[in-house]
């Protein structure tokens, strides 16, 4: 995990590269430090597997949750809850922001833009998955991400190396990934701030990847599966 | 494993498409369903396909007509309001006997209905779906690796009996994530002599067609396209049987609903409960034999379905009510969950239906 972390965390990156799932993740790391901790779903895209399916974990740990009263309903609409100004207001707040995948996902971050550049106490993270198939290797990635800061309207501050093929991710397939993350990283300029592995191969990987972060997947996801 | 992708349902039906050589797709949005079109959108004006969001959902699948009148390999999806639409186009292909592939990403209904995932246009794909005698094939996958190889043998079948394949998912299978091997092998393109590619003025010309101007004519496509559904019934079935050799309680379920209830017969397993599953894989041509098989010797079928019974029909039909047949659903959206499967074997284990 990082040192520091800024009061506002943004997740954004190609559809299907695990934005969520580290959100809710993050939101839960937070709170083991901070008081006020909110998780806000911008996702205007994606119509299952939503912020909301952890809405119970979050609200027993004291997280609040901020999202579309619509989110997982039948209201097929892209919609956004007016309160997600105030984590932008309210400076007491550490909040993470999940944003939906690719330009089309990040349209709903440029409204918000002018307000979080202004206290630029944030990070903009570019989550990243090189198992995905059409952001297979560097060149193709930063490609989406210079099309998801174009429709934000802000520039990303780092890169979150997500690399992974499901519940058949090996550690080999992780440490595979790190030249991928580190190209994405050389062509934009930008540090990777971190890896996250799903916590049954973190073991694995200990001291052979810097800051790495284990993520524990959503009760739904895992349902599923 | 780094020949595998890790892909939503949806992406994965669009990436296998294109490898089995569908170079045209016309569809219009719909959840949830979308990423599909949102993947070709991408895609194939970078391979030299043809994307085209046309203005309605029967415009889609009349688009679809025109192009595999001239032999091509070619596409359309969509989720049950927008299939309902596509009904007339249907019955078309059906009647001027082209191939063709549609998908369609279940969601619950009638009507508007929902969003969330459903099974219940299960008697709209296997009956017909629309006016007229025809049938289509009906493929249902249960997994993300299965929409990608249905979607390849969809159109293999397609292209063999002249007829539409449908890959009948719904909305979890298109939603969710996970590792895929888009590796196949795709054979040369089958030859297609009554395609419209133009005389060369060398052959007389090819009519692509489903209107017949004398009634024995008709009658005599309708005789020999049933001629070749029969060939399809004795040759075409798949299915999957799970833990059905010392079965005497047989559970019966497709796609995500077959997923559930393989959970729910691994804990029933470990209380001892001798309890199988068949998953039918087309849903027609419907697979016969192994009900026929289990109504010999299991003392009652469960039914798992995100519908109000329709699957149950045909199983009622193959296992002849040699045993009572039961129905374990949740309808609107929602999912059967593992224990309330697990419920119903319990259930059928203590003496059951009666």
């Amino acid at each position: 995990m990082r040192e520091k972390h800024k009061r506002i965390t943004l997740l954004a990156g190609h559809y299907g590269s695990g934005k969520t799932n580290i959100a809710v993740n993050l939101a839960f790391e937070l709170k083991k430090n901070f008081e006020k901790v909110a998780i806000a779903d911008i996702d205007i895209v994606n119509p299952y597997f939503r912020t909301k399916d952890s809405q119970k974990e979050l609200e027993e740990n004291g997280i609040k949750l901020i999202c579309s009263e619509y989110a997982n309903s039948n209201v097929d609409i892209p919609a956004l809850p007016q309160e997600i100004y105030s984590i932008i207001d309210d400076k007491e707040i550490m909040a993470v922001v999940d944003i939906g995948g690719d330009d089309r996902g990040a349209y709903a971050l440029g409204r918000y833009a002018p307000g979080i550049i202004e206290e630029n106490n944030y990070d903009m993270l570019f989550v990243v998955n090189k198992f995905r198939p059409l952001t297979p290797d560097a060149e193709s990635t930063v490609e989406i991400m210079h099309e998801i800061e174009e429709a934000g309207k802000i520039r990303f501050t780092g890169i979150v190396n997500n690399s992974n093929i499901g519940n058949e991710t090996t550690a080999d397939d992780v440490l595979n990934s790190l030249s991928y993350a580190e190209d994405i990283s050389r062509i934009a300029g930008l540090p990777v701030v971190m890896t996250t592995v799903m916590e049954e191969i973190k073991d694995a990987l200990v001291g052979k990847i810097p800051n790495l972060f284990a993520l524990k997947l959503q009760k739904k996801l895992k349902e599923m599966l | 494993m780094a020949d595998k992708v890790l892909m939503k349902g949806n992406e994965a039906i669009a990436e296998a498409a294109i490898i089995a050589g569908c170079r045209h797709y016309f569809g219009y949005p719909i959840t949830p369903q979308t990423e599909i079109a949102a993947y070709m959108a991408k895609r194939m004006p970078k391979i030299g396909g043809t994307f085209l969001q046309a203005e309605s959902e029967i415009a889609a699948i009349n688009m679809v007509y025109g192009v595999s009148s001239t032999g091509k390999r070619v596409m359309t999806s969509s989720s049950s309001p927008g299939i309902s639409l596509k009904g007339e186009g249907l019955s078309y292909l059906a009647g001027a006997d082209l191939p063709a592939l549609v998908i369609n990403v279940q969601r619950g209904g009638p009507g508007l209905g929902g969003i969330q995932p459903s099974q219940s246009d299960y008697f709209q794909a296997t009956k017909g779906g629309a006016h007229g005698d025809f049938r289509m094939i009906v493929l249902a996958p249960s997994s993300v690796q299965e929409m990608a190889d249905m979607t390849v043998k969809g159109f293999e079948l397609a292209d063999k009996y002249r007829m539409t394949a449908m890959v009948l998912a719904d909305g979890t299978m298109g939603q969710m994530m996970e590792p895929v091997s888009l590796d196949y092998e795709i054979g040369a393109p089958i030859e297609k002599p009554w395609a419209t590619t133009g005389t060369k003025m060398e052959r007389p010309h090819n009519i692509v067609n489903s209107l017949f101007l004398v009634p024995d004519e008709l009658e005599k496509s309708n005789f020999e396209r049933f001629e070749r559904y029969k060939y399809i019934e004795e040759n075409e079935c798949m299915y999957e049987e799970y833990m059905m050799d010392d079965a005497e309680i047989c559970v019966t379920a497709f796609g995500i609903a077959a997923r559930v209830s393989k959970n729910a017969i691994n804990a029933a397993r470990e209380m001892g409960i001798k309890v199988g599953l068949i998953r039918p894989i087309t849903l027609w041509p419907f697979p016969v034999a192994p009900y026929k098989k289990a109504a010999d010797k299991v003392k009652e079928i469960i039914s798992v379905e995100l519908s109000m019974g329709q699957m149950i029909e045909d199983v009622k039909l193959a296992s002849e009510c040699k045993v009572p047949v039961t129905l374990c659903n949740r309808v609107g959206g929602m999912i059967p969950s593992p224990e309330q499967v697990l419920d119903a074997i319990k259930k059928a284990a203590n003496g059951g239906a009666k």
